[in-house]
């Protein structure tokens, strides 16, 4: 190592760590601060905010709508992103293919927000359809349906879709580069033996791809917490879409309740904690300060 | 593994594949042709009837991104992007670049209890930052403002591309350092004559993420900026659009369109850098 005057260090990380100061961790304490106040942060409410929270019924509602993320965002993100790193393994266009699955992460969610609308786009069964979707009912002889409108189940797994869509590519990138970190004569041995591809994919790649696999699905359990793009512009958490983040940006744009909004604001973190506390205990393992 | 014997055995592996592409790229197709379609046919038919006279070039039309760039304003958007992108890139890169270095190649009292708080940061939701951010930003005048924004984007990114910088900076062979301190060079010198060049592939990783990630920010430009046509970036300004111009596709998938058009690039051409970032950021963290 080269020699290092006392001071040195410091002026190298300095400006990094005010920086982080100001803008993560004196703000993150003070929001904690605040949320124990009323609306502008003058009179102290105790945990009445909180109460609101768990007690009003448009909160209970973006607590459940987060939840059903979680349970169907992240799963459908990751077998997805599985199934078509293995798949396209085994064609020659698989760098195009791949391209285009990934493509949606380049671009804004709120981009992909207007695509989707697109999609969805109803008018009623007199008119033309011109979003795809009911444009396919109609050609079946179906009513158009209001996707976005029907709660509480259909719009809400409508706007996850538009997150698949957009997530997918991000799992598969890095699940492709697990699975070809896997030796191949190993799955060759055991095709030989007689293993079925359901067998191979069973007892030999998912165990190995197990690690890899943890991180993808704690790195989308936290985005499904945080999603708020999406929401807010298709529905602005209308019928029964509401989430948690978009919740509290209302709060605190909406109705200037800063106490409020950031009661919604810690819960978030805690929801989050659990992640922090894995990424934590990953980065101690692979010890990575010598 | 590229043999899988004969095609009837890999027709359905091929035709699963091209569905799954097909689904995937077909609402992207949707918005470009509409797009350049008339508002008067976008009201009477779908995009894909355009498919039923493929060669009839003239039912095509530029004027809706006329419309959406002159007179809706989104022109102006994009370059209140760049404004807000451009800086809210190079400003916390160079900042985490010196503080990267500083993790991996000094010793200093509290390096390891830094560092795993700075991992802890990585997921600390930005709502927990925001009202007391905007209040400072508030007295201070700086709501609303570009350097506002270019702030608050540098302390936001900066724990992802210290960490991620760090991981590649770390890993440089330490007989580098060794000769050059035989060489009598001092850390300045060796960060920026050695460690800046070798790091380059990095640095151009992070510095398309954090481009992507600026350019698609929705949430930070609504807090800090808010909707004024002089800053507003280019999502703000179209998610407005998607409530006051809801039925009127050909302008909002122009408008969609016009803020896709770099990112698209960037990703097309330098799609290897991007997919290795991702890969840094999340496997080997």
């Amino acid at each position: 190592m080269l020699y290092t005057k006392k001071y040195t260090p410091w002026l190298y990380i300095l400006p990094a760590i005010s920086l982080l100061f100001f803008f993560l961790v004196y703000p993150s304490i003070n929001t904690i601060y605040i949320s124990f106040f009323n609306y502008n942060s003058e009179i102290w409410v105790g945990i009445k905010n909180y109460i609101y929270c768990f007690t009003n019924e448009i909160m209970l509602n973006s607590f459940k709508n987060n939840a059903l993320w979680v349970i169907l965002f992240v799963p459908l993100t990751v077998f997805l992103g599985l199934i078509i790193a293995i798949l396209v393994d085994r064609v020659r266009y698989e760098a195009l293919v791949k391209s285009i699955i990934f493509m949606p992460m380049a671009i804004s969610f709120v981009g992909a927000g207007v695509i989707w609308k697109f999609v969805y786009a109803y008018r009623p069964a007199s008119a033309a359809q011109t979003g795809i979707l009911n444009a396919l009912r109609a050609a079946l002889q179906l009513e158009p349906l209001p996707w976005l409108i029907i709660r509480p189940w259909l719009n809400n797994f409508c706007l996850i879709v538009v997150g698949v869509w957009i997530w997918t590519g991000f799992c598969m990138v890095i699940l492709s580069a697990s699975y070809k970190g896997i030796p191949r004569e190993l799955l060759e041995a055991a095709r030989v033996d007689g293993a079925s591809e359901f067998k191979v994919f069973w007892r030999i790649i998912l165990p190995l791809m197990k690690p890899t696999l943890a991180v993808v699905a704690t790195t989308m359990t936290i985005n499904v917490l945080k999603v708020f793009d999406i929401v807010y512009v298709m529905t602005n958490g209308n019928y029964n879409t509401e989430v948690i983040a978009n919740r509290m940006y209302k709060e605190m744009f909406i109705f200037r309740n800063y106490g409020r909004a950031s009661a919604i604001a810690v819960i978030l973190l805690v929801l989050i904690i659990p992640m922090i506390v894995i990424n934590i205990q990953r980065f101690r393992e692979q010890e990575g300060m010598r | 593994m590229k043999k899988l014997g004969p095609l009837f055995t890999s027709l359905p592996l091929h035709l699963i594949i091209i569905l799954i592409a097909f689904i995937w790229i077909l609402p992207s197709v949707g918005l470009l042709i509409t797009s350049f379609r008339s508002s008067a046919e976008v009201a009477s038919s779908g995009w894909w009837s355009i498919f039923q006279h493929p060669f009839n070039f003239t039912c095509f039309t530029l004027e809706n991104y006329h419309q959406v760039i002159i007179r809706i304003g989104i022109g102006r958007a994009f370059l209140n992007t760049l404004f807000i992108t451009i800086p809210s890139t190079v400003i916390p890169i160079a900042i985490a670049s010196l503080a990267a270095y500083a993790f991996a190649w000094m010793d200093f009292p509290g390096r390891r209890f830094l560092f795993v708080i700075l991992v802890g940061l990585l997921v600390v939701p930005l709502q927990m930052t925001m009202i007391p951010i905007l209040r400072v930003f508030n007295k201070l005048g700086l709501a609303g403002t570009f350097p506002g924004i270019w702030l608050a984007h540098t302390g936001y990114g900066l724990p992802l591309i210290i960490y991620l910088l760090y991981n590649f900076i770390s890993s440089l062979p330490s007989e580098l350092f060794d000769a050059s301190s035989i060489d009598g060079a001092g850390h300045f010198q060796v960060f920026t004559k050695l460690v800046l060049p070798l790091s380059l592939p990095a640095l151009a990783s992070v510095t398309i993420f954090q481009f992507l990630w600026i350019w698609n920010d929705l949430l930070v430009a609504l807090v800090y900026l808010g909707g004024t046509p002089n800053v507003a970036p280019m999502t703000v300004r179209i998610s407005a659009l998607v409530g006051s111009y809801g039925q009127d596709w050909e302008l909002l998938t122009a408008a969609a369109f016009v803020s896709m058009v770099l990112p698209l690039i960037l990703f097309l051409s330098l799609q290897r850098y991007f997919v290795k970032g991702i890969l840094a950021g999340a496997v080997k963290g």
